[in-house]
This record gives C-alpha cells, structure tokens and sequence, in this order.
C-alpha cells in the first residue's frame, strides 16, 4: 500500500478499495515500527490523523469528498498546527504550541488529508544537512550514514521511506530542491508568492516559499493544486486565477526548448552527477526536446548575494524571539536585558546565531551600503540574466546538486563549504522562479536529481516536462533498502 | 575580513544574543570566513544597477482601516511565559 503514489492512493479511496481510516493506520504504523532508524518526524500526531481520516471516510459516504480527501501527508515543523507543536527544529520553540494554522494547514485540513505528524528540519530552515535541528539529525534512508539534506530533511527522508506518500517543505536558497535530490523523491519550489506564507515561520521573508515534496511531478501537482492560492494575510501572496497545475502533463515536448546553462556545468560536480545529467539531457533528446546553451553569468555569486540577502533578514524575522511572549524564557532573568540576551543565547541554537550576527553586522551602520545595498544590486543581475535566457527557451534543465549526499559530520565544521552545496539551488530563489527536483539516476548507489527551472508561473509546464520523464524511467519508482 | 572578539560581542549585543566567552573564538573564525567569502561582490560593478527587494514588482495591497481580528488575548496569553491580568510580565524596568 505504501509503494503507491498519492495519484494511486487517492484512486484506490474513490474506488472503495482502500478506507482513509486503514490507509493511515498503515502509515503510522510504518513510523512507528521504522523511524527510529531515520528521525525524520519531531511529532507524531496520530490521534488527531486517524480522526481526520474518520472525518474523510464520513465525508466520503456523504459523497463530499475532494481530490486528495483521505489522503494523509506530514507537514514540516515550520507550518504553525493549531493544538500541536510547532518547534522549527529550535529549543527556542520546544514547548510553543500553536494557537493558530498556517494558510497551507487550513488548506490541507479543507481539503481532508490526515496529518500524520511534523517533520524534522535544520532549526530556522537554516542548513542543508539537517543536522543544525535541536532534535537531532535526520539520516537518510539510502545510508543512514548520511544526510539526507536540508532543511526540509526530515520531509524528504519520510516520503523516501515510506513513511507518508507527501510532504509540505520550505524552500529559501534550496531546502525543498537540495533534499529530494539526495533523497530521490520529486519536489517543487513554486514562484515566489504562489504559497500562502501565513504561519509559515519566516526565515528570508522575500525568498521562502512553501511547496510539495512526493514521489511523483503528478503528486507534487496534486499537492500544489491544494497549497497555491491567494491569502490576502500575506502582503506578498499573488493574485491569480485558480489553475490545474496538472493540466499539462501530457503535452508533447516535440520542439520543446532546454536551456543548459554553462555555469551549471563547471568544476565542482561530481563525474557520477555529471554522467546521470547527461544520460537525462539524452532521454530529453529522444522525445523531441531541442537543447540550447545559455548563460547565466551572475549564477556563480548567488551563494555570497543570498548570504548577505537571507542572514540580514533573519537577523529582522528572528527578533521576535524575545522570551517575553511565547517561547523559551531563561532561568531567572536579572533584568530585561539579561532576559533577552540568555533567552535568545540559550533558545538558538551556533548556525541560527551565526546568521543572525551576520545579518546585524550586514545591516549595522556604515556596513549597509557594502553589504545589503550591494547584494539587491547584484540580485537584479541574476534576475536578469534569467529573463535573458528565457526568451531563448522554454525551461532550464541542470544538476540540483554538485554531489550526491554527504557523510553525517563532514561539512558541519566549516559553514562556507556546507553553504556551496546550494551553488545549483540558490540562484532561482534570489529571482523568485519555479524549479523542480527529480530523480534521475544513482551514483555509487546513492540517488541523483535533475533540476528543472522555469519561467515566472510556469509550473505546470515544469510538472509536464517533469512527468514525461518519469513516464519513461523507474527512477522515481526505487525504494531505499529495508524501506520497500 | 577578520572579525576581533570584541567585534563579536559587539555585534552579539547588538543582536540581543549572549555569547559564551568560549564560543567566541569559533564566532569570530567562521564569522570572519563568511565575511571573506561575500566580498566576491565587491570586484561586481553594480553602477546604475536598482537594488532588488522583491522578485516580482508589485506594489502592496491596501485594505481598508477597519479591524479584521478578534480579540484572542486570552488565547494567545496561554502559550506566554509568565502573565498577570492580561499583561506579558518582564523582569522590573523601572525602579
């Protein structure tokens, strides 16, 4: 039951083949007896699920039911759960239950999907091995002796496992992209502002972008369709009219356009990657597809221009935590500056303090200029040059990743190297485009993603160009031993 | 770039973050590297070049001046570390 996609499971529910009552039993079941191996969810939420889903099967008999009705998904810790922990990986939030849902929440609560429980991330979204989490690391289940990523690890090692047929992820320089490349699962980063970041912790409030993490570009469409879609409580959320991100999945891609942009390709990524890559740009050919070179000449300081853009306003997000209104509060503050400096020093954890002094120091007087100034100029670049490229082609194919996943402890020492392992992902953050994760091979018997960019809106075409793909490989289809 | 300690605990105060004594040389090494690897920007001419704060150029929505919210102190307080008759409690301001 678990090997299905949420396509297939949402079938077998319509049919009468399956209850959403057995389906997440089954689930819960399977974290319960396999995630000691993986510690992928902080909170497990079963009583709450299984009464979702009695919810569903009634609504169901009622002939109520939605598309994804019954379909349960686990959330990331960073999407606020009324009545349930919303920790953010961070001690500072260890005991903060949420008196309120995040837009996406409401939205797969309206749509009748059981949730299963809260997945593990790096603390703030901060990192991209997940191993900044106050709650220990999460391993993936390809080899446990490695990361599966982050920050949106701990979704993306449950939906590689098994252990749920979705997941929401958070995505600011990389963190839905980065973990389902080295997880081999499928995951989408929308157009800034297609998700609703109502209750959704903020990070880098003008790059966060929630989306859908599963094993399938069909599954990821289905979760978009339920995730996108105005919420006048953020200021930045788009107006626009509803669409079927599924609508095109079966468009030809005869004459179909692929951008490979040089920079993408340089010295860095690993001969395993490299040959996957090119076995996909093959794949591509033989459907139709033409390819064409561009250049996207700025992409190679996106990863200094996000590290000043995301620590400066982090610096400003985070200063909410303050031990006065929710949260962890220090023993016995001497005074309100003591309760404040402890409180934040003791509630976050060495990388969220590290962004945080940077971001302040970025954004001090006499620095601004230097730093935050000159990194919005050189966004504009890196938009730009995007633009540029796409009015040469339809979508930009590339590595999500320059390696496959790395060994637990071996980038946690020095911040500067664990940050270049977003070189590929970063850049479409800092122009706000749609880009999509999927597997497309193995390396040394660890998974391979392809990245797929695309212009502004365009993820529908993504998920297409994406879908046509996994209708030819069993990439996707391949699960980690022990995890079957 | 390199950062001193007391640069740190500078900017650590100014962030409102209590930084052990023996956690500031770390601070200070990887701190200095980051500020290192970002001044890659410097050698970018950016003359004439509009900062970019948003990925889509859009304005803000204006609603109308009127209240959307209930009143959910009492709810919200739940969840607070110390309160007393509605009010969020801190250690004494003013002596």
């Amino acid at each position: 039951m678990h090997d299905k996609t949420i396509a297939e499971l949402a079938a077998d529910l319509r049919d009468g083949k399956v209850s959403s009552v057995e389906l997440t039993g089954h689930y819960l079941r399977r974290i319960e007896s396999l995630d000691n191996r993986l510690n992928s969810l902080i909170t497990v939420t079963a009583e709450q699920a299984l009464e979702t889903a009695r919810a569903a099967d009634a609504a169901r008999a009622r002939g109520e039911a939605g598309p994804l009705t019954g379909v349960p998904i686990v959330h990331k810790d960073i999407f606020c759960t009324d009545g349930v922990r919303t920790s953010c990986g961070s001690r500072m939030l260890d005991n903060f239950i949420s008196p309120y849902d995040a837009g996406v929440v409401e939205r797969f609560k309206a749509a009748g999907c059981p949730v299963l429980g809260k997945t593990n991330m790096d603390e703030f979204a901060m990192g991209s091995s997940n191993e900044t989490s106050y709650y220990g690391p999460v391993n993936n289940p390809w080899d446990t002796q490695r990361v599966p990523g982050g920050s949106s690890g701990g979704s993306a090692a449950a939906v590689a496992a098994r252990l749920a047929p979705g997941a929401t992820g958070t995505d600011t320089g990389g963190s839905i992209r980065q973990p389902a490349a080295l997880t081999g699962i499928t995951g989408l980063k929308p157009t800034y502002g297609r998700v609703s970041r109502w209750g959704m912790i903020a990070f880098a409030s003008s790059l966060d972008q929630g989306g859908p993490m599963a094993r399938t570009a069909e599954d990821c469409g289905l979760m978009l369709n339920v995730m996108a879609g105005f919420d006048e409580r953020d200021s930045t959320s788009l107006e626009r009219p509803a669409e079927d991100f599924n609508a095109r999945l079966n468009t030809t891609l005869k004459g179909l356009r692929i951008g490979l942009p040089r920079e993408f390709f340089g010295e860095g990524m690993d001969p395993g990657v490299a040959r996957v890559i090119d076995e996909a740009i093959d794949f591509y050919k033989k459907l139709g597809a033409e390819f064409v070179e561009v250049a996207l000449p700025h992409s190679g300081l996106s990863v200094p221009v996000y590290y000043v853009v995301a620590p400066a306003e982090c610096s400003s997000n985070l200063a909410r935590f303050d031990g006065v209104r929710y949260g962890y509060r220090c023993e016995d503050p001497k005074d309100l500056m003591d309760l404040y400096m402890r409180s934040r020093g003791e509630g976050f954890g060495p990388e969220v303090q590290r962004r945080i002094m940077v971001g302040t120091y970025a954004l001090s007087a006499g620095y601004f200029d230097a730093y935050y100034l000159k990194a919005q100029k050189i966004r504009r670049l890196i938009a730009d040059d995007f633009r540029q490229a796409f009015e040469q082609v339809d979508v930009i194919l590339a590595p999500t990743t320059p390696t496959t996943a790395f060994r637990l402890g071996e980038k946690t020492a020095d911040p500067v190297t664990m940050y270049l392992s977003d070189v590929y992902t970063i850049a479409v953050n800092l122009a706000g485009l749609p880009a999509m994760s999927l597997p497309a091979g193995f390396s040394q018997g660890l998974p391979v993603g392809m990245q797929l960019i695309g212009n502004y809106f365009d993820e529908a075409r993504l998920l297409g160009v994406a879908h046509q793909y996994q209708l030819g490989t069993e990439w996707h289809q391949m699960a980690p031993a022990g995890f079957e | 770039m390199s950062l001193s300690q007391e640069q740190v605990k500078k900017i650590a105060h100014l962030a409102r973050l209590n930084v052990r004594e023996e956690d500031l040389d770390t601070y200070a090494r990887t701190l200095s590297d980051i500020l290192d690897f970002v001044e890659q920007m410097e050698g970018v001419d950016t003359e004439g070049v509009e900062p970019m704060a948003h990925p889509l150029a859009l304005s803000q929505r204006l609603r109308a001046d009127a209240p959307t919210e209930p009143d959910r102190r009492a709810h919200f307080q739940r969840i607070a570390p110390a309160v007393e008759d509605g009010l969020y409690l801190v250690p004494r301001v003013i002596e």
